[in-house]
């Protein structure tokens, strides 16, 4: 074994869910005394990674080395001992307890068997103080800010474990300050030799704190860098894995004319969820939608939808002015949605193949004109045959079809309806491959048949090969249109990096 | 399709139903002894069928409140208030048919309140329910002011003890109801609503389906039902009991609802298995008294039944004996198609 300096490191770690890979050979160290931040879109397998560095999972191949000595972590309170804390998103301590109470629980200092209260508080003070905290360690945990709940969190971890601490989205919910505030924190402990791992999805905070980068994409490790080298546009760049270089066959698209405009935003736009925004949207077009997770293209769909109703501007659907507070009146125009979680907002996991294929139909019938088990067997089978849906029964529960299969049936519950108009929120999103490509088909031939469609997607190359024009969020906000020859990764990974709106033009 | 016909007869619920009365008829052999009298049968198959009835009847709308992944904890105190509206009013000298209807709108209203608490107010249902199952009571003990109302009524008394065709008046009204329930949910789109928001009822307000409107008719439908069962009640005792009338039979409607295979989780549900629950229940009651076990076996030996019928419908026992043969099914698809 050489010595490497790590304090904690993954050598070639592998993890195996079913068929799927979640991690494949990873290679990961930490130094001690650096923020190493850990990127990657949902699914790219970082919290996997974590698991395994903090022992919840065991790896199917490849080591955990501690101090360059190979270990076997058998849980997070094994890995406790060897030093290394996890803070996760949501802070997982006790509200309704004192922060004293939270800071020792599990070991708390004791007296002739019992709790030693006065010392313990005693303690806390100390321990608090060092974190910049002046609060009374008797207080109500819950009663203070989630950021102060943060750091009583770390002080917790690093209190118990002293070498690792690995913060996964810390900062979700905080505000700028609360952000500032952590980062203080969190620098004074790098300061101190602790070896911190940083898991977000915002740039500003990587380049704002983190010394090297680790970027991780469908489960593989993409590369190692550090901060001093790198620029946002090449890690945006490493995150999706796109080349500058690459040339999409875009002038296909350009060429096309487009059809007679079906709907209008106007400074379409929600409070706390996405800044107004403008977009006219004609038949027979794909307008592709690009941007890093936590941008506002989920919440921009939602808008569209009237499942989050927008608060300010105003929607023209074939000229007329409407108004859309809810699903029903979307579907009512000639919309359809298929959202981004397929198990929380799509499926009907115990419902069947068929019942899950015409429920949109019938809510858009109503209560009384029920379709018929024959109807229901004729529409649920002539649009799984086109979306060529692998289920050995239509009567068979959703539930039991692979992430693709399910896919195809919430588009066919979308095309029973005869829409005018579908937003895809991540349509090819853990899905195989033969699925991913039926799906892409039916995209375009959808845009062939003059539907117009909203396609919410991280592959990038995909986005390109079917969009005729490319709308890009960043921050909530949609700050650029690309048209033409714009529409290739190159232009969009700098739109979605770039600080400073119109840059991309 | 007869063959499919048998297999929906094959569940468990039904083997659970007749091995229940098998086991009466072996310890007390003139079970299914039933005899003409009066112009109306007699025999403990005929008691079960009437006394299952109030329970039956309060199922048949708990099993959609429960689809939805809800509970409705206070039919058993809005029993007691319709029936404490029926007598009262019969006794203050209206029209018995005026008092039936009042009976019937006081019901309706109380399960529209659930279902404003719960589908618009957001209360889980449990609580929503909770605090009708507590106010109920009381405000049948406003309307009676303390006291049993007794009444001579004709009318109220036919449909607590009357007879039709034959067969006991609770009887009838059950079957009815069973039937104009199952008709609403299954040959409308109702029931496959009810299905689609006990399941995910995120993706099923994606999916265009108004499941506020949805949740307040299955609230209304189980007020409805548990008004009926209330006049029932009143009916055959002759007399509105505050304090007793329907007492705990909101559990006996939840467990009869299980029995039938309905998950407290939502989903999946059948309005005809729920009666059959309702009558397992009653099977077993009416068979520990008739069978001459001392009474105070009966809450245990009931137990006992229960935990055994819950054996067979849970997960485990399907995974040692899978009781649907999937790969034949695919067969009948493909050729269907």
């Amino acid at each position: 074994m050489s010595e490497t300096g790590y304090v904690l490191e993954a050598r070639g770690v592998v993890k195996v869910f079913g068929n799927h890979v979640a991690l494949d050979k990873v290679n990961f160290g930490l130094m001690p005394g650096e923020v190493h931040a850990l990127l990657g879109e949902n699914g790219a397998g970082k919290s996997t990674l974590i698991k395994v560095l903090t022992g919840a999972y065991q790896p199917d191949g490849g080591e955990v080395l501690v101090e360059s000595q190979p270990v076997t972590l058998n849980n997070p309170q094994h890995a406790q001992t060897y030093g290394i804390g996890t803070v996760y998103q949501e802070v997982n301590l006790l509200p309704n307890r004192s922060v004293a109470e939270n800071l020792y629980l599990g070991h708390q200092p004791t007296r002739y068997g019992f709790v030693d209260r006065r010392r313990m508080e005693r303690d806390a003070r100390t321990v608090l103080a060092r974190y910049g905290l002046d609060l009374d360690p008797g207080s109500e945990l819950g009663t203070h800010s989630v950021a102060v709940q943060q750091i009583v969190a770390i002080a917790r971890a690093v209190e118990l474990s002293g070498k690792v601490l690995i913060l996964d989205e810390p900062t979700a919910s905080l505000d700028r300050n609360e952000v500032e505030r952590l980062f203080d924190v969190v620098r004074s402990l790098k300061a101190q030799g602790l070896a911190v791992v940083f898991i977000t999805h915002f740039l500003d905070q990587v380049f704002a704190i983190a010394d090297r980068v680790t970027v991780l994409r469908n489960g593989r490790l993409i590369e190692t860098r550090a901060l001093t080298d790198v620029t946002r546009t090449d890690v945006v760049r490493l995150m999706l894995g796109k080349d500058i270089s690459f040339s999409g066959a875009t002038a296909l698209e350009e060429a096309r004319p487009a059809g007679e405009v079906l709907l209008d935003f106007r400074n379409y736009g929600r409070k706390r969820s996405v800044h107004p925004f403008n977009l006219t949207i004609h038949k027979g077009e794909v307008i592709g939608v690009a941007g890093l997770l936590g941008s506002g293209r989920t919440e921009m769909a939602r808008i569209m939808f009237g499942a989050d109703p927008a608060d300010e501007g105003e929607v023209r659907v074939a000229g007329q002015k409407t108004a859309i507070d809810n699903p029903t009146d979307a579907i009512s125009r000639g919309f359809g949605f298929c959202p981004e979680d397929r198990k929380a907002e799509g499926i009907f996991g115990e419902l069947s193949v068929r019942e899950n294929i015409v429920i949109a139909l019938q809510g858009k019938l109503g209560w009384f004109s029920a379709l018929n088990r024959d109807e229901q067997m004729e529409i649920a089978g002539r649009f799984g045959e086109a979306m060529d849906i692998r289920a050995a029964s239509l009567d068979m529960p959703v539930k039991l079809l692979s992430g693709g299969n399910q896919q195809k049936v919430i588009l066919s519950r979308w095309l029973a309806t005869d829409p005018a108009f579908l937003i895809l929120d991540e349509p090819t999103r853990g899905i195989d491959v033969g699925a991913h490509a039926e799906i892409v088909r039916t995209i375009n031939r959808l845009r062939d048949e003059g539907l117009a469609l909203v396609v919410i997607s991280s592959e990038l190359d995909e986005v390109v090969a079917y969009s005729s024009r490319i709308v890009v969020m960043r921050d909530r906000e949609m700050v650029a249109e690309l048209h033409g020859e714009n529409i290739n990764p190159g232009v969009i990974v700098q739109a979605i990096a770039s600080n400073q709106t119109g840059a991309s033009a | 399709m007869t063959r499919r016909m048998l297999g929906r007869l094959a569940n468990p619920q039904l083997l659970a139903l007749v091995g229940v009365l098998l086991i009466n008829w072996l310890l007390f052999p003139s079970f299914f002894r039933v005899t003409w009298q009066d112009g109306r049968l007699f025999g403990s198959v005929i008691d079960v069928l009437n006394r299952g009835a109030p329970v039956a009847i309060l199922s048949i709308g708990m099993v959609g409140v429960i689809a939805t992944k809800g509970v409705d904890l206070s039919v058993g105190a809005v029993m007691a208030v319709a029936g404490a509206v029926a007598a009262s009013l019969v006794v203050a000298g209206y029209p018995a048919p005026v008092a039936v209807i009042a009976a019937l709108l006081v019901g309706l209203l109380c399960g529209l309140w659930n279902g404003f608490l719960v589908a618009v107010l957001d209360i889980q249902p449990i609580v929503a329910t909770l605090v009708l199952m507590v106010a109920g009571r009381g405000i049948a003990q406003l309307i009676t002011q303390g006291f049993i109302v007794t009444f001579n009524d004709p009318l109220l008394i036919f449909i607590g003890t009357g007879s039709f065709l034959g067969l006991p008046m609770a009887t009838v009204i059950a079957l009815v109801l069973l039937v104009l329930v199952t008709l609403l949910v299954r040959k409308t789109a109702i029931g496959l609503f009810i299905e689609a928001v006990g399941v995910n009822r995120a993706a099923a307000s994606l999916a265009g389906i108004r499941s506020r409107m949805l949740l307040i008719l299955v609230y209304a439908l189980s007020g409805l039902c548990a008004a009926i069962a209330g006049i029932i009640v009143a009916g055959d005792i002759r007399g509105a009991d505050a304090n007793n009338a329907g007492l705990w039979l909101e559990l006996d409607a939840i467990l009869a609802v299980v029995i039938g295979g309905t998950s407290l989780l939502g989903g999946r549900f059948s309005v005809p298995l729920a009666v059959v629950g309702a009558l397992i229940i009653q099977a077993m009651n009416t068979g520990i008294l008739v069978s001459g076990f001392p009474p105070e076996f009966n809450l245990i030996v009931k137990a006992g039944m229960i935990i055994l019928i819950l054996l067979i419908q849970s997960p485990l026992a399907t995974r040692i004996a899978p009781r649907r043969p999937q790969r034949a099914r695919i067969g009948v698809q493909r050729t269907a198609k």
